[in-house]
């Protein structure tokens, strides 16, 4: 069964289509598909954001992605994860990252997504340029 | 030896430049301790990761002529 695991991460850098990533996990042995959409807000640490870019390594980005999703796939009980991370300019609303994971059981596509979306955070060089409501902006580099 | 440096984000604001080739003698960590001082970075070491050659590596790592280095600063992706 696991020939037919499959997973893929990218770097989008123009818009990442939710629809097309979703049905590209349509599997018939699953009978879960879990999604996790990332979202631009419009605050941060009190402030009103009014924009953001997003900058990555891209070489290891990608690398460091698909590491996470094939340790992913080696881990859950799961049959396909596929994971896009925006670079550029991004606007309010607009989505930043995509996880979708297919599993024939809802608590195994829960976890994995869970693990995926927590490790690219945690992992991949990609880094937040964010533009303030009043003209101000910063780098993100957290704690 | 000659080391192509490529900077990200902060680190390449306060550098000016996205690349640079440098002449080094000494290893990663003193490479740190040197670009830092040179572009005023801020960020200690200590937040700071290594890669080499487009894998992420530990700061005792070798460095060898021609190696392109980046220093990572914390990631905030997602």
């Amino acid at each position: 069964m696991s020939a037919t695991r499959r997973g893929q991460f990218r770097l989008n850098g123009h818009g990442i289509d939710v629809a097309a990533l979703r049905r590209s996990l349509e599997d018939p042995h699953c009978g879960a598909v879990v999604g996790f959409d990332g979202v631009v807000r419009d605050h941060h640490g009190g402030r009103a954001v009014s924009a953001l870019r997003y900058e990555a390594y891209a070489d290891l980005a990608e690398r460091e992605g698909q590491a996470i999703v094939d340790e992913a796939l080696a881990r859950f009980d799961v049959r396909g994860i596929v994971a896009e991370h925006r670079v550029g300019l991004l606007a309010i609303g607009d989505v930043a990252v995509y996880v979708g994971v297919s599993a024939a059981h809802r608590d195994a596509a829960f976890a994995a997504c869970r693990h995926v979306i927590d490790e690219i955070k945690a992992r991949v060089p990609i880094w937040k340029h964010e533009r303030y409501g009043d003209g101000a902006a910063a780098w993100i580099h957290p704690d | 030896m000659r080391l192509q440096l490529r900077y990200f984000a902060s680190l390449r604001d306060a550098a000016g430049v996205e690349t640079e080739v440098v002449d080094h003698a000494g290893d990663a960590v003193a490479l740190y301790a040197a670009v830092s001082a040179r572009h005023g970075y801020a960020m200690p070491r200590e937040r700071v990761r290594l890669a080499v050659n487009g894998a992420v590596a530990p700061w005792d790592r070798v460095l060898a002529e021609g190696d392109e280095v980046v220093f990572l600063p914390p990631v905030s992706g997602g």
